[in-house]
């Protein structure tokens, strides 16, 4: 593996924004795409929507305990690359997806793995707050229930509990557990998505711009939810806001047309980027 | 010169003055060179020149057909030679007039026709002649004068383009209150007629009452039963067969919509929806008699031969096929508030580690279930008003029973028996039909707004 990963890790720092504008090949991804101890592990994934080839040749690991953020301009591919993780492209139509993606050293686009199992490993927020049309209570039991993680009434009101504190809403709501979870405010909404998802004992948790529909506090809220959530998850991230990025990430992987172009240390990426296109990206001259 | 002739010139003088009307706008702006000092295209000028022309004469001539008659009858009557006039009724007077009209326009009178007659047609004749030419007149008369008057009015500052639309804006609002007025005609005169069933028969005998035989003796002498208007059985008739065809439709319309919105892939629901949807389109008398021919028989023999006792008019054979009938509403309705059903929610529990079942189940069918329960509601309504298959397959006997292979009869059914051939509007028997109709309607109407109340708070929910 490490001499696969080696021989993809190239250092070309070559090409220009006006290459890859013109169509030129594109030579491979600047910076370190493997960290010394990787949950999940890409190498080489290729996606394509029909005709269009949306992610071109990806690699990157997911670290452990580690929020690894995905950045770059509309349609770059950084969220069909989220939804690879855990085959959320399954469900679309005309979606095709070849190269490794392996969890904890198990290929999860085996033909004999099931999708659905996976999902609960893997589990994802998304972009605008999808509460059920049920109780608080009944979201956040939704999947323990499917799965069968509990055997007693009084084990699932524990399980809703921790999962509801471990996203901080249990003082927000522990009064009306019964009350519709559409009934509540976007930030909440998002963090009992959250809690939804946390009640199945992920072991990654993907999250697609989980804050572009909310204000700035419930931001901030999320953000630091998200840093605590870090020693107990891997989260893997994507986000319009750079802030975002740099404030709750580790790694910072930077995508374009489809390309991973620049993955690195946060700091460095925001700091020091190596690719002419982060730069500009990163520097506000376009996206 | 026929009335329709007069119609035509109208629309010449319209044509005429929407001309006109264009020209003079042309000309006070000073040139064609110069439209863009007018308010409006010149169009719009010509268009309201064309509607002065039009409409008031149009207003006129609607009127004047109103009342013509009346007032040349009321002034022939006065003409009549008084003591031929004093003993005669009301009825007898009518008569009389009628034949004035008849021999008037060349017909054959109903009696013998005699001088004051012959006198009161002349005149008659004569009138009706003036009154025509008197019309056309007027008529023409008041076109003239609404061109002129927006000749008058036609200047760069008039705003002919609001006033042209706010005379489109009244056309359609007579319009659509000819749709609602008619509705409101038609509930008024099933309230009156059912309020003078109501009159003799008590509405406790009708609505708690368990005996239906509304037949009674037309003449002292014939032999016949009294009549009874206990409508229970036709209720409960309605109810049975009206249970047994959502049993048929729910279940199968609800899994054909599941499994076409959310399994079966593009092209088998391209063409698998289509084809449901024909059912819909299939006319009711068809089912009926599929119902009545085929299916009824079957049931007949297939029930004797697990030893039932079934009636070769059963409320089996009606309800099953009603159900089929009623399929496509269901399947329909509910295909469409399943669609309504964001992805978001879908997607949310797949990366729960759900699968397509479970989210169905648990998350889809919760989030449509006041939808499809307004899609049920409308497809119940429809149901209880159904006629032809009921009339068909289901009998006329008034039985009170709840067994479905028995044979009962609608409201729907009765009012169609009661209904059909000469009838007389003073007897219960016929009011009886109005009755019901009123009732049925009242039903219908409650479901109708409680299931369109329900599926728009359900609409509202998601946008």
């Amino acid at each position: 593996m490490n001499a696969l990963a080696s021989e993809i890790v190239r250092d070309t720092g070559a090409v220009s924004a006006a290459d890859l504008a013109r169509g030129g090949h594109f030579s491979g991804t600047i910076g370190d795409i493997t960290t010394p101890d990787p949950r999940m592990v890409c190498r080489e994934v290729n996606v394509w929507y029909g005709d269009k080839h949306a992610i071109k040749d990806v690699s990157l690991d997911i670290g452990n305990h580690q929020v690894v953020a995905m950045i770059g301009p509309s349609g770059c591919g950084k969220s069909t690359f989220l939804r690879c993780l855990n085959r959320m492209n399954d469900t679309i139509d005309g979606c095709r997806v070849r190269g490794s993606i392996t969890l904890d050293g198990q290929e999860i686009y085996d033909k004999g793995l099931d999708p659905v199992p996976l999902r609960a490993q893997v589990g994802m927020v998304f972009q605008k707050p999808n509460p059920f049309p049920k109780s608080i209570y009944e979201n956040v039991a939704y999947g323990a229930r499917i799965h069968g993680l509990t055997n007693s009434k009084a084990e699932l009101d524990a399980l809703v509990e921790t999962s509801l504190r471990k996203a901080g809403l249990w003082n927000e709501v522990k009064d009306r557990l019964d009350q519709p979870g559409t009934g509540l405010s976007g930030g909440q909404q998002q963090r009992l998505c959250i809690a939804r998802t946390i009640a199945v004992s992920p072991e990654v948790i993907l999250m697609d711009e989980p804050c572009s529909a909310l204000d700035p506090i419930a931001t901030a809220i999320i953000e630091e939810l998200i840093d605590e959530l870090r020693e107990q998850y891997s989260i893997a991230i994507v986000t319009h806001s750079m802030q975002q990025a740099a404030r709750v990430s580790q790694r910072t992987a930077y995508f374009h047309l489809g390309d991973l172009v620049e993955v690195g240390e946060t700091t460095q990426v925001f700091t020091n980027p190596r690719h002419k296109l982060t730069e500009d990206y990163i520097t506000g001259r376009f996206g | 010169m026929h009335t329709w002739t007069l119609l035509v010139a109208l629309l010449a003088a319209a044509a005429l003055a929407y001309h006109v009307g264009r020209k003079r706008a042309i000309a006070t702006a000073g040139g064609s060179g110069r439209i863009n000092t007018l308010h409006s295209l010149p169009a719009y000028y010509g268009f309201y020149a064309a509607m002065w022309a039009a409409i008031p004469a149009l207003l006129l001539l609607g009127l004047w057909l109103g009342v013509q008659d009346q007032v040349i009858t009321t002034l022939v009557k006065a003409s009549l030679p008084p003591q031929s006039v004093a003993e005669l009724t009301p009825g007898a007077l009518g008569l009389l007039m009628n034949d004035v009209k008849n021999v008037a326009s060349g017909n054959i009178a109903s009696g013998a026709v005699t001088p004051a007659i012959q006198t009161a047609a002349d005149h008659y004749a004569r009138l009706q002649h003036l009154a025509r030419w008197t019309q056309w007149l007027l008529v023409l008369a008041i076109s003239v004068a609404g061109m002129s008057f927006a000749w008058s009015q036609t200047r760069p500052t008039m705003r002919a383009r609001n006033r042209v639309e706010s005379v489109v804006l009244g056309v359609l609002i007579l319009f659509s209150s000819i749709a609602v007025l008619t509705t409101l005609g038609i509930v008024l005169s099933v309230v009156f007629e059912s309020w003078q069933f109501f009159q003799k028969i008590a509405p406790s005998e009708f609505f708690l009452g368990t005996l239906w035989s509304p037949q009674t003796a037309m003449r002292a002498d014939q032999v016949a039963a009294d009549g009874a208007f206990g409508a229970v059985p036709l209720f409960t008739g309605t109810l049975l067969v009206s249970f047994i065809a959502m049993m048929v439709a729910v279940p199968i319309g609800l899994m054909a919509a599941i499994y076409l919105s959310e399994y079966a892939p593009r092209k088998v629901r391209s063409v698998a929806k289509p084809l449901l949807e024909i059912l819909a389109g299939i006319p009711t008398v068809v089912y009926g008699f599929f119902a009545a021919l085929t299916l009824a028989p079957v049931i007949r023999d297939l029930g004797e031969q697990l030893g039932f006792a079934v009636a070769s008019e059963s409320a089996l054979a009606a309800g099953l096929v009603m159900g089929i009938m009623i399929i496509p509403f269901v399947s329909s309705l509910s295909d469409d508030v399943i669609n309504a059903v964001p992805q978001a929610m879908r997607d949310g529990s797949y990366a729960l580690g759900a699968t397509q079942s479970e989210t169905i189940r648990r998350v889809v069918i919760p989030a449509a279930l006041p939808g499809i329960v307004g899609g049920v509601l409308l497809a119940v309504s429809r149901a209880i008003g159904e006629t032809m298959i009921v009339v068909m397959a289901a009998g006329l006997t008034a039985n009170l029973t709840a067994n479905p292979l028995a044979s009962v009869t609608t409201v729907t059914v009765q009012i169609v028996t009661l209904l059909t051939g000469d009838q007389e509007f003073d007897s219960a028997k016929t009011l009886a039909a109005f009755a019901l109709g009123l009732t049925l309607f009242l039903v219908t109407l409650t479901l109708n707004i409680i299931a369109l109340h329900i599926v728009r708070k359900y609409r509202e929910q998601y946008e």
